[in-house]
């Protein structure tokens, strides 16, 4: 089976046309003993200049070919630049333990480079070491950086506890990211995040605002749990409009 | 008339500011890096202020349908700070290769002080490592030497006059600076730098050629529509439309535009990962001439409703 590192390689070199010599030069650069943060600082900046920002546009073969590689892994929206500025993370053979200089680059980058970042983050080395670095790109102001993260990535599935969990579902809900493409949505539903996304409901009916049917599937395998069965019966005593979403 | 304020510190202003510059037909600007009033005396403090003019301003501007880029570099005031200045030109490489960084500025000299020159002279040298144009701040006081004297630096340091704009010129030094082969800014600014009226002036006297129009707004008494009012007041005026076009909007451009950053299809056609990743789908540029511009304000200046 391909590995992750060498499916990006195959399909950036496929694109990069007349830069392919600059690609491998680089790459041969970044995975030498000798190489410096500074190679990396350099490619990471010179990547969207060289290959471009279109889309990675991947055939059926090659998704299936990344779903192989890591369960989870979708590559379907990725730009080349951003798949470029991954494979030179995982290319690059630093001293430093990955986290750190993963929280370096995180500090300093744009926006674009900061999506790539984290849409990469299933494909890193010690993800359990990221936790703080996932944690601040959650609390981002940038909604496409939260949906990095929160979207078509296997990461918060796999590695978040649970209130970590629930709290980007919330988020989600707040800044009006879809809930759709969050990976394993179903499996993760939880009666705690049942409990919040009721009361959140509730808010939303105090404040004359509507109610995002999205959370309601979120909600109904715990419809019986004593504490959200009394909130939705009140909610039906006062007219509130969720039958048909909670079995 | 779509027009490019090269020359504005959003990150000091509202977002009915942002809404007022969109609806004047701003689709562009520019921030560069300076200092914030009050001096920082951490480099840390410095390493996240080019961070959020690299991500969180833009993607502020973005949400009113407008353009913003950035110029990186360490200012003059604060070059004097040897201890700052030193831990800052450290880091400036990582941050002149992000996206949208439009020229290293702006820089230059405040009191010509020795350390000013230093530092002037190090960041003309990545500029010119780099291939990125230099916006140069021209000091208040003792303007029209300071001005020849940063022409003079910048040719001992071997850069092209093409690849350099020099800022808040005024009616002494705009000769010189044109002459020598320079981009010459003008800051609109009331009270210090300059205004409208000497602006319009100074079209009839020069016309467009390399003449760039801005309004320096920041923290200061300013005026963020400083632009679009000369605009406005130079097509009153009778000055042709192609020289009122290119001084507040094609110069700009094809000044900055030499670094490979900003172009014009940016706003008028933006690529689709830009949407994407920047401006949330198409909600806010939706493509063809004009941006759409979404009016949060809209609610708080209208009704006395607030939801």
């Amino acid at each position: 089976m391909t590995s992750p590192k060498d499916l990006l390689q195959q399909w950036i070199g496929e694109r990069a046309g007349a830069e392919r010599p600059w690609l491998e030069n680089q790459l041969a650069i970044l995975a030498a003993p000798a190489a410096t943060e500074r190679d990396l600082h350099l490619f990471l900046g010179f990547a969207p200049r060289r290959l471009g920002k279109a889309d990675l546009a991947l055939s059926p073969e090659a998704l299936a070919a990344a779903e192989a590689a890591r369960p989870g892994w979708q590559p379907g929206d990725w730009s080349i630049d951003g798949a470029a500025r991954v494979l030179g993370l995982l290319t690059f053979s630093g001293d430093r333990p990955f986290a750190e200089t993963f929280k370096d680059l995180r500090r300093t980058s744009d926006a674009a480079e900061m999506i790539a970042l984290y849409r990469g983050l299933p494909l890193y080395p010690e993800p359990e070491s990221l936790h703080f670095e996932v944690g601040e790109g959650l609390r981002s102001n940038l909604k496409p950086v939260f949906e990095a993260i929160a979207h078509n990535n296997p990461y918060p599935r796999d590695h978040f506890d649970e209130h970590r969990w629930n709290h980007m579902i919330l988020k989600a809900l707040f800044i009006g990211a879809a809930l759709g493409p969050i990976t394993g949505l179903q499996d993760r539903a939880n009666p705690e995040l049942a409990r919040i996304l009721v009361q959140y409901a509730r808010e939303r009916w105090a404040a004359g605002r509507p109610v995002m049917e999205e959370l309601w599937p979120l909600v109904g395998p715990f419809a019986e749990t004593p504490e959200i069965r009394t909130q939705l019966d009140r909610a039906r005593a006062e007219g509130r409009v969720i039958e048909e979403f909670v079995s | 008339m779509m027009l490019i304020d090269p020359h504005a510190h959003m990150i000091s202003r509202t977002t009915d500011d942002y809404e007022a510059m969109a609806a004047a037909g701003v689709v562009a600007l520019i921030e560069p890096a300076f200092w914030l009033g009050q001096p920082r005396t951490f480099v840390g403090t410095y390493v996240d202020y080019l961070s959020t003019i690299v991500g969180w301003e833009r993607f502020r501007a973005g949400q009113f349908g407008i353009r913003h880029y950035c110029t990186i570099g360490l200012n003059s005031k604060e070059a004097n700070n040897e201890e700052l200045a030193e831990g800052v030109m450290e880091w400036l490489p990582r941050f002149a290769l992000k996206e949208g960084v439009v020229a290293i500025g702006e820089i230059g000299y405040d009191e010509q002080t020795a350390l000013e020159d230093k530092y002037f002279r190090l960041q003309l040298t990545l500029a010119k490592e780099l291939g990125l144009p230099v916006m140069v701040h021209t000091p208040h006081r003792d303007k029209k030497q300071g001005t020849s004297r940063s022409m003079d630096v910048c040719e001992e340091m071997g850069l092209d006059p093409s690849m350099v704009i020099i800022d808040h010129n005024n009616e002494e030094t705009v000769g010189e600076v044109l002459q020598r082969g320079y981009w010459a800014g003008f800051s609109i600014y009331p009270s210090t730098k300059m205004g409208n009226a000497r602006m319009v002036e100074l079209l009839k006297q020069y016309g467009s050629e390399r003449i760039i129009v801005d309004s320096a707004c920041d923290w200061g008494i300013s005026d963020c529509l400083g632009v679009a009012k000369t605009a406005q007041l130079a097509l009153q005026s009778g000055v042709p439309e192609s020289t009122v076009r290119a001084v507040c909007y094609g110069n700009a451009l094809a000044a900055y535009g030499q670094s490979g950053q900003m172009k014009e299809s940016d706003w008028l056609e933006p690529p689709a990962i830009d949407q994407r990743t920047l401006y949330e789908g198409n909600s806010i540029l939706r493509g063809g001439r004009d941006p759409v511009i979404e009016e949060p304000g809209t609610q708080r200046r209208k009704g006395l409703t607030i939801e």
